[in-house]
């Protein structure tokens, strides 16, 4: 037979799990994304001093639809054999994953730059690093205003 | 079934940087929606994509949960010599398509 006690602790734990799983969000979101960003921004740069400059980072600075924000990414350089870009990242601060796309390229690409497509999870500050050949780095920031997420439409499938 | 689109100019002279429009017909899976039952949707995307001009790579692109569907990517090039552009997409559950484009340099 069922005590009272035993009833209490019973109904409590029912009522505690929902709203468990119903907690999705994690509290600490935002310190673990930054966590997420340095440690991505780690990887790319390695240490080495990043300088704002010779990287012109486009996006709209209001999204509507976060789902498709048209990006481009243009770096001044000769594009020699001596003098080239040898790679641009573009990261994001408050997207569940940092990385956005990684381009590799060298002095027969022409110019330095990409035009894509891209997700955008919040309103955030999106940033487009350049490697250069002799080793140093260059970046731009865009700061953009998201009014409908990428990446919560549930229910829709 | 054309599951990519790639737009390079039919000629060009020695020299000339060339644009490239490339798409391809991908739903870009993030990984991170729900079904209404609450299940996460398994991540499947492309991964990366890779042109290569006579043989040689030229560009070459990581992709991420973070890119749209049907990923849209222009970039430039040196018209170096008549051949062909081959555009590749790889990505998860053996996805793998090939494109091939022919330019003329004078």
């Amino acid at each position: 037979m069922t005590t009272r006690r035993e009833f209490l602790v019973l109904a409590a734990a029912s009522l505690a799990a929902p709203t468990a799983a119903k907690a999705q969000l994690d509290p600490n979101l935002a310190a673990k994304r930054k966590a997420a960003y340095e440690e991505a921004l780690g990887k790319v740069v390695g240490g080495a001093r990043v300088r704002a400059g010779r990287v012109k980072l486009l996006l709209p600075p209001l999204i509507d639809n976060g789902n498709s924000v048209p990006l481009s990414v243009a770096v001044e350089s000769p594009m020699t054999a001596a003098d080239h870009v040898k790679a641009i990242h573009v990261l994001t601060q408050r997207n569940p994953l940092p990385d956005v796309v990684s381009v590799h390229l060298g002095p027969r690409a022409g110019r330095a730059g990409i035009s894509t497509r891209v997700r955008l999870a919040d309103t955030q500050t999106v940033v487009a690093i350049a490697e250069l050949s002799d080793g140093t780095f260059w970046s731009d920031s865009a700061e953009v205003v998201v009014t409908l997420s990428a990446c919560l439409e549930e229910g829709l499938i | 079934m054309a599951r990519a689109v790639v737009t390079v100019p039919a000629q060009a002279k020695r020299g000339e940087i060339v644009e490239i429009k490339t798409l391809a017909a991908h739903a870009m899976e993030t990984g991170f929606r729900r079904t209404q039952l609450g299940e996460l949707v398994p991540r499947d995307i492309i991964r990366r994509f890779t042109c290569t001009y006579n043989g040689v790579e030229v560009y070459r692109v990581d992709l991420h949960p973070a890119v749209a569907a049907n990923p849209l990517i222009a970039f430039t090039t040196t018209a170096t010599e008549t051949g062909t552009l081959s555009f590749q997409w790889v990505g998860d559950n053996g996805y793998s398509v090939t494109e091939i484009a022919a330019i003329r340099v004078e």
